[in-house]
C-alpha cells in the first residue's frame, strides 16, 4: 500500500455548542479519488478546513508524507500543494479568465505585470486540461456559463500543480453532460498521480469516481468503503443511520387530480417559445431539460418576473395575463427560485420576518403590523414545514440549507397559493431535508393544488412528478407519465430520439 | 406553540448595545477630563440638556438617513434641503405669524417633492444613490444660492419657540425630537413599511419576488429623509431667526447623518440597525462637541478625533459581527 500524502488522525473540533468533528482519522493517497459524503452538518466542510489550514484542529494530528504539520495559515497549505475548489466561486465577474487565474501572483516583467505571459501561461493551463477551445484567456467572466466557470476554478487550482485537490459539491452547479466533462478531467488529473478529495451528495457520480467512499455523521467518520464492494443504498443508510423506504412519496391517484388550475397555450417570450401546458389541482408536474433548454425562463415566465409576451393563459378558468410577481402572487402563484441565498431569503433577518415577508407585502403599505395574527399563523406555518431552529429570531443565514428551504416554502406557503412553481426545490440540501420536502410538496398537491417542479436532478423529477414534461431550446419537447425511465427523458432532452 | 414574531425580546440587539456602551464611554471620559481640565461640572442637568439640544438638528435628519441607509441606500442631498427648506419658511413667513401654517406646509411638500425625485432617479433612472444625491444636491444649492445670498425674510417671535420654549417644563426641540425618534421607532417595528424596509434593505430581489413593491420602499425611505431634512431646516430656520443658503452645507449635516447612523450600527448595506443606534451615534457627537467647548480645545483636534471614533466604532462592530459568524 502506498504511504498516505495527507492524513489527519483522531482530529477533534469543537464550536460553541457544537461538536464539529470527533476523533476523525481519514487518510488520502497518490492517485485516489477519496469521496467524503454525509449529511449538511455532519462536518465534511470543517474536516476540509483542518486538512487545508483553514481551522485548527482542537485535538489529533494533520500529516503530510508522514510528517506531523501545523498550519498557522490556508497559504502554508497552498505552498505544500493542497489546492481548494469551493462550492461557491471566488471568481471576480470582470475580469478575465487569465487574470483571475494568476489572481494575486500576475507574472512581471522588470516590475511591471506582463500580461502576455499571463495569458501565454493560462492558455497552456487551460490546454492541459483540454478545455482551451471552449475558454479563452482573454474571455470576461461575466461571459461565460456556470460550467465553464467551474471550470476556470479548476484550472485555477490546477495552474498552482497541486498534489492534493479538493473539491466541494463540484457538480451542483452542471448539467449532466457538463459533468460528465468533469469527471473526465479528474480521472486524468488523478492518473497523473494528483490525490483528490471528492465531496458530493450524488452518490452516482460518487460511485462513479472514488476509490474510497468515507462517510461521516455526526462528525464521526461512520466508515470507509470500497465502491465495489458496497451498495449505493447502504452508503445512505450509513449517512443518515436509518433506512429510508419510501424517499418520494405515492403519486397521486386518478381521483385526487381535480379542476385544471394553470393552462397555457402558445406562450412565448425572448427565451421560450410555442409553450402549451396545464396544471391540475392535485397534481405534481415535473419539468426536466438541460441547462440552457429554457427550464427556469418558463419558471419565471410564469411567475412574471420575465413575463410571456405571446400567447394566452388561463389560471382557475380566467383568462390572465401575469405582467409581474406581485400581480402573480394576488392570483394564487408562488415561486420558489432555483437560488435560495441569492433572491429567495433575506439572510440576515431572523426567520419569523422571512416566512411573513409575502404576506406582509400584500398588505397595504402603511398598515401596522399585527403581531397576533402574525404569531398565529407563523405557529401553523412552522409546524406545517417543520423548520428545524432555535426560535423565530433566529437568522436564517445561521439555518442549515434545508432548513433555508423550508422557510420559504412557509414564505410562500402563507398565503396557500393554488399553484405552486418551484425550481430546484431541493438542490444542496441533505438526504433527509429531501426527503421531508418531497413530502411537502405532495401534501401541497394533495390539499388542492397544482405544483410545477423544475430540476436538473433527474431522479428527483422522475421520483415525484405525476406527468413529466422535457423542455430542449427554449419549448416544450415532450411530456411523458410518471415513472419513465432516466433514459427516456434524456432522449427528449438532447433530442437523440423522436419525441415520444 | 406561541410564537413570539416580534423583534425585542431584549431591548437592543448586540450592536446597539455596543453603541450605547461606547455612548458611556464618552459621557464617563468627558466628565473625568472636564473635571480635572477643563472647568468641571459637566454632569449637570442644564449642560447635558445643553447637549442634546445641539444635536437636536443632526439627530433630526440622522432619523431620515436610517431610512435610507436601511434600505442600502443614502441621502447626500439633506444638507442642502436643511437650507432650502430654512430659507424657504423665513422667506415665506416674513415675521408674519399667519403664514406659519402655510410656510411650513409649502416646506414640508418641498421635502416630500425631493425626496420622490431621489426616489424615482434612483429607482426609474437606475442612477447610483450616492451620484444620485449628491447631483440633486448641487442643482438645489445652485437655485438656492442665485436666488438668496444671505439671510432671507425672518421668522415671527412665536415660531421661534419652537427652538426656545419649554413643554411642561422641558425645552421644545428636545420634545420635537424625542417625538420623531418614537413616531420612527414605531413605524420601522410595527408598520407594514417598516418591515419592508429591513426585507429590501436585506435583499432587493428576494423582497421583489415576495410581492414588495420595492421602488415605493425605496421612494419612500428617500421622502423620509428628505422631509427629515425640512423638519431639521424648520428648526434651524427657527432658531437662527431666519434662513440663509449656506447653513446646510456648513453644518456638514450630509455627511454627518451618514457618520451618526453608521456610528449607531446601521450597516451601510442595508437590512440591519435601526433609529436607537442612530440616536446614541447623534449623542457621541453632542458630547465629544461639548467635552471640547468646555475645556477650550482646538476645534480641528475635535474633527481628528470625530474621525478616529467612528473608525473604532464601526471596526468593532465589524469585528464582533465576524467573532459571531466563525
Amino acid at each position: 500500500m502506498t504511504q498516505p500524502l495527507l492524513s489527519v488522525a483522531g482530529v477533534t473540533k469543537r464550536f460553541p455548542g457544537v461538536l464539529a468533528l470527533n476523533d476523525v482519522t481519514f487518510d488520502l493517497r497518490p492517485g485516489e479519488v477519496h469521496a467524503l459524503v454525509g449529511e449538511n452538518g455532519a462536518g465534511k466542510s470543517t474536516l476540509i478546513k483542518v486538512l487545508t489550514g483553514a481551522y485548527r484542529a482542537d485535538a489529533g494530528t494533520v500529516s503530510f508524507e508522514g510528517r506531523p504539520i501545523t498550519f498557522r495559515h490556508p497559504r502554508e497549505a497552498q505552498a505544500l500543494g493542497i489546492a481548494v475548489i469551493y462550492q461557491e466561486f471566488n471568481l471576480l465577474p470582470d475580469r478575465t479568465v487569465a487574470e483571475n487565474i494568476y489572481l494575486g501572483r500576475e507574472p512581471t516583467r522588470w516590475g511591471l505585470l506582463s500580461r502576455r505571459q499571463m495569458e501565454r501561461d493560462t492558455a497552456s493551463v487551460l490546454a492541459e486540461l483540454g478545455v482551451d477551445d471552449i475558454i479563452t484567456p482573454r474571455a470576461p467572466v461575466r461571459s461565460l456559463t456556470v460550467a465553464q466557470q467551474q471550470l476556470v476554478e479548476i484550472a485555477k487550482a490546477v495552474s498552482f500543480q497541486p498534489r492534493v485537490l479538493v473539491m466541494d459539491e463540484p457538480t451542483s452547479a452542471l448539467t449532466e453532460r457538463e459533468a460528465d466533462l468533469l469527471f473526465g478531467l479528474v480521472r486524468r488529473l488523478q492518473s497523473r498521480g494528483l490525490a483528490v478529495v471528492y465531496i458530493s451528495h450524488r452518490l452516482p457520480e460518487v460511485f462513479d469516481l472514488a476509490t474510497r467512499i468515507s462517510v461521516l455523521k455526526d462528525g464521526q467518520l461512520v466508515g470507509t468503503l470500497d465502491p465495489a464492494k458496497t451498495s449505493k443504498d447502504a452508503v445512505v443508510q450509513m449517512m443518515v443511520g436509518r433506512e429510508i423506504e419510501h424517499y418520494y412519496p405515492a403519486k397521486a391517484a386518478a381521483q385526487e387530480i381535480g379542476q385544471t388550475i394553470l393552462s397555457v397555450r402558445d406562450g412565448g417570450n425572448g427565451r421560450i417559445h410555442d409553450i402549451g401546458l396545464s396544471v391540475r389541482a392535485g397534481e405534481i408536474v415535473g419539468i426536466a431539460g438541460l441547462q440552457g433548454s429554457g427550464r427556469y425562463a418558463l419558471a419565471r415566465a410564469l411567475f412574471g418576473v420575465d413575463p410571456l409576451t405571446r400567447g394566452s393563459t388561463e389560471f382557475l378558468g380566467r383568462p390572465l395575463r401575469i405582467t409581474g410577481p406581485r400581480q402573480a402572487l394576488d392570483a394564487g402563484i408562488a415561486f420558489l427560485t432555483e437560488d435560495r441565498k441569492r433572491d429567495g431569503l433575506t439572510l440576515m433577518q431572523p426567520v419569523a420576518d422571512n416566512c411573513l415577508l409575502t404576506v406582509r407585502a400584500l398588505r397595504p403599505i402603511l398598515a401596522a403590523l399585527r403581531p397576533a395574527r402574525d404569531a398565529d399563523r407563523l405557529s401553523g406555518l412552522w409546524r406545517q414545514v417543520d423548520i428545524r431552529a432555535a426560535g423565530p429570531q433566529v437568522e436564517v443565514g445561521s439555518l442549515s440549507g434545508g432548513n433555508q428551504q423550508k422557510v420559504v416554502l412557509a414564505r410562500l406557503l402563507a398565503r396557500k397559493p393554488r399553484l405552486l412553481i418551484c425550481a430546484e426545490p431541493t438542490r444542496g440540501i441533505d438526504v433527509s431535508a429531501k426527503a421531508a420536502i418531497h413530502g411537502l410538496l405532495r401534501d401541497i398537491a394533495r390539499a388542492g393544488a397544482g405544483v410545477l417542479m423544475v430540476s436538473s436532478e433527474l431522479p428527483e423529477v422522475i421520483g415525484s412528478s405525476d406527468r413529466i414534461l422535457v423542455m430542449r431550446g427554449g419549448t416544450i419537447a415532450g411530456e411523458l407519465p410518471a415513472g419513465s425511465s432516466e433514459a427516456a427523458v434524456m432522449q427528449l432532452a438532447t433530442g437523440t430520439a423522436a419525441a415520444a | 406553540m406561541t410564537i413570539n414574531t416580534h423583534r425585542p425580546a431584549r431591548l437592543l440587539d448586540t450592536t446597539t448595545s455596543a453603541v450605547f456602551m461606547i455612548l458611556f464611554a464618552v459621557l464617563v471620559t468627558a466628565v473625568v477630563l472636564v473635571e480635572v481640565f477643563g472647568r468641571g461640572g459637566f454632569l449637570t442637568g442644564e449642560i447635558l440638556s445643553n447637549v442634546v439640544q445641539r444635536s437636536v438638528a443632526l439627530g433630526i435628519v440622522a432619523i431620515g438617513q436610517t431610512f435610507t441607509i436601511l434600505i442600502g441606500s443614502l441621502d447626500l442631498s439633506v444638507a442642502y434641503v436643511i437650507s432650502l427648506s430654512a430659507v424657504m419658511a423665513s422667506f415665506i413667513m416674513q415675521g408674519d405669524p399667519a403664514m406659519i401654517v402655510p410656510a411650513v406646509l409649502a416646506v414640508l411638500a418641498i421635502g416630500l417633492c425631493v425626496g420622490v425625485v431621489n426616489g424615482l432617479i434612483i429607482t426609474r433612472l437606475q442612477v447610483n444613490p450616492l451620484i444620485a444625491t449628491l447631483g440633486t444636491g448641487f442643482i438645489i444649492q445652485g437655485v438656492l444660492s442665485a436666488s438668496f445670498q444671505n439671510f432671507a425674510g425672518s421668522v415671527p417671535e412665536s415660531f421661534q419657540a419652537l427652538a426656545y420654549g419649554h413643554v411642561g417644563g422641558v425645552p421644545a426641540p428636545i420634545v420635537l425630537w424625542a417625538g420623531l425618534i418614537a413616531v420612527a421607532i414605531f413605524v420601522l417595528r410595527y408598520t407594514t413599511f417598516g418591515a419592508h424596509i429591513y426585507a429590501v434593505g436585506g435583499n432587493a430581489e428576494t423582497a421583489r419576488l415576495s410581492g414588495i413593491r420595492t421602488e415605493r420602499v425605496v421612494i419612500g425611505a428617500h421622502v423620509t429623509a428628505s422631509v427629515s431634512a425640512s423638519l431639521t431646516g424648520l428648526y434651524l430656520a427657527s432658531r437662527l431667526g431666519a434662513g440663509a443658503p449656506w447653513i446646510g452645507p456648513e453644518g456638514v449635516y450630509g455627511l454627518e447623518s451618514i457618520a451618526a447612523v453608521v456610528i449607531g450600527g446601521t450597516i451601510l448595506a442595508g437590512g440591519r440597525g435601526g433609529v436607537a443606534g442612530t440616536v446614541a451615534g447623534v449623542l457621541i457627537f453632542g458630547l465629544l462637541d461639548s467635552m471640547f467647548n468646555q475645556m477650550g480645545i482646538d476645534a480641528f483636534l475635535k474633527q481628528v478625533l470625530r474621525g478616529l471614533i467612528i473608525i473604532a466604532a464601526v471596526a468593532s462592530y465589524s469585528i464582533r459581527s465576524a467573532d459571531r459568524a466563525a
